[in-house]
């Protein structure tokens, strides 16, 4: 049920534009930096946002850029709240519009009362009467760097950072700090650009006269918290994890995982003396290709994974299906986005679920992680390479663009706590005289024993196959070893069903709506709940972080009167599969799921609530 | 008194009936049987321990075959045409081991064209054997791409496409071993076997393996009586293993050509074809296409060259392999997670 679109930007009351007298709005408000593509604004972008975090200030950043590598137009939009949000807002008060090419619409996207920062060399500059605009003289700056050609670009989006800090009152040793993080200490380049941002700043502070209530000021909300996304913490939590093998193949949004992980790997797993490597990447192919190395790899007794998206996750389905019937672990990292082909390369979504709960022909059921915060992309490393190796089986974690490519606030990570586990693996040790049985129930949880190549024991070896075959291997093609061991795979999937990470459960004891979510929606759900809170709705919040569902969530959703399945997908695919496993409490789940490629809202998410409660 | 025959042994006390596996299920007369039989005897003669070798296999009629052979070593039936990106898994992930994979001429040069050209671009230390065949056979006899060019088949009507040569196709992807064999030809399949099995990167023996049932009419270059009438090898080809000594004969001087593998074993080859040389990649190239255009059925040593590190080499693996190594040293330590984190603020 319900698809609906979100209303058009925020109809706040009559604001007057230029009143000295309008109460600072003080760690509280979005701003969006307009620039194009490929001109390095990234790095500016990452300092506003990092100085602020520095400054013990809540901060979010996120992306929306293009699927291009120059030229066209990208949007940065941070977040400063006090209260610690981090989802996307509707609009943005604060705009820094250096591209010419959009502002047009940037600035009608503004609210009233909205700041517009602007260069001053454009022909034509930007108007709307109720807004603040600030015109800056890029040009004046770029010409004293002497710099020539793209580092003439490069430097000029540090005169926005000045101007910005300037006018929102960012701390300059915090800008600093952040370039110095940027350029990794490397100080002639913090120095150059530093040069630039103050030399911005000072000309903002003696030529423009500050009218809008737009500020930052110092908090300690940050202190011991890091920002990071979780492209990198789920590479960082895979080395942790133990990762050996990794196979892939490009493609937005997860290339950058890969990107980590060859980095983190390199600088942890490498003997700096010898140079020797206890792990390999290997860029495949394609990813038919990657899934098959992975596959071989865990075969042979690895920790493989790949990391991919949708178009990708495509290619894999045959492997997956005889990952899942011949029992090789496999870990498949989907960092999703949305639609097939290109479809929106560089835009978020919850679109795979369906697809790769069930990838494979024939009766197939995977386990999906569902990291929601970056402190679990980082964890679920360690996690997903267990839960694949204890259950003989392929694991997908399910993130997205928003989640991995985004920079978020977190606790530091945590150690992992569990060890490496292998599973049921028979050393020639552990071999019975008699041999074994590959495929045989001996524990009566579904999870078979098995032996890796080079096991020394004249009874180790077995011919591993997705085709028909009985306990011990063998091929057949006898309905009832068909049937034994299909029965014998559902027995195995009870079992994960008690081993996957357990929902995150949050309960209001006079609730009687329940949200279920997973994913990256998480910061928005929590805001939505807390406004659903203060307009008389209290809520409970049931975080599925893993499938296939275990007792909790039935019970979760017996306890509340009417749950809400909040997603970014247009079908409302986990509340089709929540009625598959639940069809006697179908009535009770309602669907409230939206895509246009953007995270999404709290706004968007309370108001779908609110109209369906009436 | 009844005597019982005296089982001969190899020298690491294994019998021939050790590397053998279960009984085909193959056509009778099929040469791929003839194939696997030869990889047994190759094995027990090269005193290979089975627990070292995985055998693997993508899907059709050769795909079933590592049943055949080898019942003591690790196998894996993958999907098709999918053999190579299973083997560089699992050689990445265990590089100590010795890989045996066997395709056909459809898994290879169909469906599974692009990973077979990738494997041999980076250099996966294995075996890699097509049995050749020009037609699929599982589903009743379709052509395959390395079917003759204006070749009648019963079902498949004439083909109008010329066929592939997978040994140009690997020698231009950069395999540095390729070789060309005939299932009616054990003596010659064993030694390439014994040979390739120990090359130091990916080597490719094309050998065709007639199909008795779909594919077997004299006017057929994959068909027995073609092969058997027309087999031209270009040298006569024997494994000298690096313990043993060359035997010196006379021969006559230039008719000779020993290459040098990676473990110092060599391949002894005595000229059939007085001036072909097969460590000169544009004479091979040159050679296969004549072979090609007058329906020569050359088979022997075409191409060899034994400088191009593996892809394990080249991945500054250690000793161990990967999936030996204990969880200290997959596992970083506590200190490391810290210090990355402080990065992060």
């Amino acid at each position: 049920m319900s698809v609906s679109a979100p209303e058009s930007p925020l109809a706040v009351e009559e604001a007057s534009a230029r009143s000295a007298d309008r109460p600072p709005v003080i760690n509280d408000f979005s701003m969006v930096v307009a620039t194009a593509n490929g001109t390095g604004s990234q790095t500016a972008n990452l300092t506003l946002l990092r100085a602020i975090f520095k400054m013990g200030i809540p901060v979010n950043g996120k992306n929306i850029f293009p699927s291009n590598i120059e030229g066209l137009p990208t949007w940065y939009h941070i977040r400063v709240s006090k209260d610690g949000y981090t989802a996307r807002r509707h609009t943005s008060e604060v705009l820094v519009a250096f591209n010419e090419a959009t502002v047009a619409q940037d600035i009608k996207d503004l609210p009233p009362g909205g700041v517009c920062i602007y260069p001053s060399d454009w022909r034509t500059p930007p108007g709307r009467a109720d807004v603040i605009t600030y015109a800056i003289p890029l040009n004046q700056f770029v010409r004293k760097t002497e710099l020539k050609g793209k580092y003439r670009d490069y430097i000029a989006n540090m005169v926005y950072v000045g101007a910005v800090a300037q006018l929102l009152g960012i701390d300059m040793e915090k800008i600093k700090e952040a370039l110095s993080f940027h350029f990794k200490g490397r100080q002639k380049l913090v120095d150059q650009n530093y040069g630039v941002v103050e030399m911005a700043y000072e000309w903002t502070a003696a030529n423009i006269v500050k009218t809008d209530p737009y500020r930052v000021a110092p908090m300690n909300e940050t202190a011991g918290l890091m920002l990071i996304d979780g492209n990198e913490a789920a590479a960082l939590g895979s080395v942790f994890g133990g990762v050996t093998v990794a196979a892939w193949y490009p493609i937005t949004p997860s290339t950058s995982l890969i990107d980590y992980l060859g980095k983190y790997l390199h600088d942890l797993r490498r003997d700096p003396e010898t140079g020797q490597q206890n792990y390999v990447i290997v860029q495949a192919e394609d990813e038919l290709a990657a899934i098959g190395m992975v596959v071989g790899a865990g075969w042979a007794g690895a920790r493989a994974m790949t990391s991919t998206s949708g178009p990708g996750l495509s290619l894999m389905a045959e492997f997956a299906g005889l990952a899942y019937y011949a029992e090789v672990p496999a870990v498949i990292w989907d960092v999703q986005r949305v639609g097939p082909a290109t479809g929106l390369p560089t835009r978020t979504s919850q679109g795979d679920i369906s697809f790769a709960y069930t990838l494979g022909h024939g009766d197939t059921k995977h386990i999906l992680l569902l990291p929601g915060t970056v402190g679990e992309c980082f964890d679920f490393g360690t996690t997903a390479f267990n839960l694949a190796e204890e259950l003989q089986t392929p694991v997908f974690v399910m993130t997205d663009l928003d989640l991995g490519m985004n920079n978020w606030m977190t606790p530091p990570f945590h150690y992992p706590t569990e060890p490496i586990k292998r599973g049921k693996v028979l050393t020639a040790e552990q071999l019975n005289p008699h041999g074994f049985a590959r495929y045989r129930d001996v524990d009566g949880d579904g999870i078979p024993y098995r032996t890796l190549p080079g096991t020394e024991h004249p009874l180790a070896a077995y011919f591993t196959r997705g085709s028909g075959h009985n306990e011990l291997a063998q091929y057949s093609e006898k309905a009832a070893d068909w049937y034994n061991n299909m029965a014998r795979l559902a027995r195995k999937f009870e079992t994960a069903r008690q081993l996957v990470p357990a929902p995150a459960i949050e309960e209001v004891k006079s609730a009687e709506v329940g949200i279920i979510a997973y994913g990256s929606t998480l910061p928005a759900i929590e805001e939505a709940r807390d406004r659903l809170q203060a307009a008389g709705l209290p809520t409970s919040f049931l975080r599925l972080r893993a499938l296939p569902i275990n007792g909790e969530v039935r019970d979760f959703v017996e306890r509340h009167d009417r749950i809400y399945v909040v997603e970014m997908n247009r079908d409302g695919q986990m509340r089709q599969i929540l009625v598959s496993e639940m069809p006697d409490l179908a009535t009770k789940l309602h669907s409230i799921s939206y895509l246009d490629g953007l995270p999404l809202t709290a706004r968007w998410v309370a108001e779908a609530i609110q109209k369906v409660e009436g | 008194m009844t005597t019982r025959p005296i089982e001969r042994k190899n020298a690491i006390g294994l019998a021939a009936a050790d590397y053998k596996g279960l009984p085909t299920t193959l056509c009778q007369g099929c040469g791929h049987n003839s194939i696997a039989s030869q990889i047994s005897t190759a094995a027990y003669e090269l005193n290979l321990r089975p627990h070292e070798v995985i055998k693997m296999s993508g899907i059709g009629c050769s795909s079933k075959s590592p049943a055949y052979f080898l019942g003591m070593s690790h196998g894996i039936n993958a999907l098709h045409g999918r053999m190579p990106s299973i083997a560089t898994g699992a050689l990445v992930a265990n590089h100590s081991l010795k890989a045996l994979g066997v395709s056909g001429d459809g898994d290879t040069g169909s469906i599974g064209f692009g990973q077979f050209k990738h494997l041999i671009r980076r250099n996966v230390r294995m075996v890699y054997i097509v049995e050749n065949n020009g037609v699929y056979g599982l589903t009743k006899g379709q052509f395959s791409v390395t079917a003759d060019q204006d070749q009648r088949l019963k079902y498949a009507g004439v083909n109008p496409f010329p066929a592939l040569d997978l040994c140009a196709e690997a020698i231009i992807a950069g395999c540095g071993f390729v070789a060309r064999s005939f299932s009616g030809d054990p003596k010659q399949v064993r030694e390439l076997l014994k040979a390739a099995l120990n090359h130091r990167g990916t080597a490719l023996l094309d050998i065709i393996s007639p199909c008795v049932t779909f594919n077997n009419e004299e006017s057929s270059t994959k068909s027995y009586p073609f092969g058997k009438d027309h087999e031209f090898p270009l040298q006569d080809i024997s494994y000298v293993p690096k313990q043993e000594e060359i035997m010196i004969e006379d021969y006559q001087p230039g008719s000779v050509q020993e290459v040098t593998l990676h473990d110092g074993s060599i391949i002894h080859l005595r000229k059939l074809e007085a001036h072909y040389d097969p460590t000169n990649r544009l004479q091979a190239l040159a050679r296969l296409e004549k072979a090609q255009h007058e329906r020569e059925f050359i088979t022997g040593l075409i191409y060899f060259d034994g400088e191009r590190p593996s892809l394990a080499e080249v991945s500054h693996l250690p000793e161990t392999p990967l999936v030996q190594l204990p969880e200290e040293k997959l596992r970083p330590s506590p200190d490391a997670l810290a210090r990355v984190m402080t990065s992060f603020r």
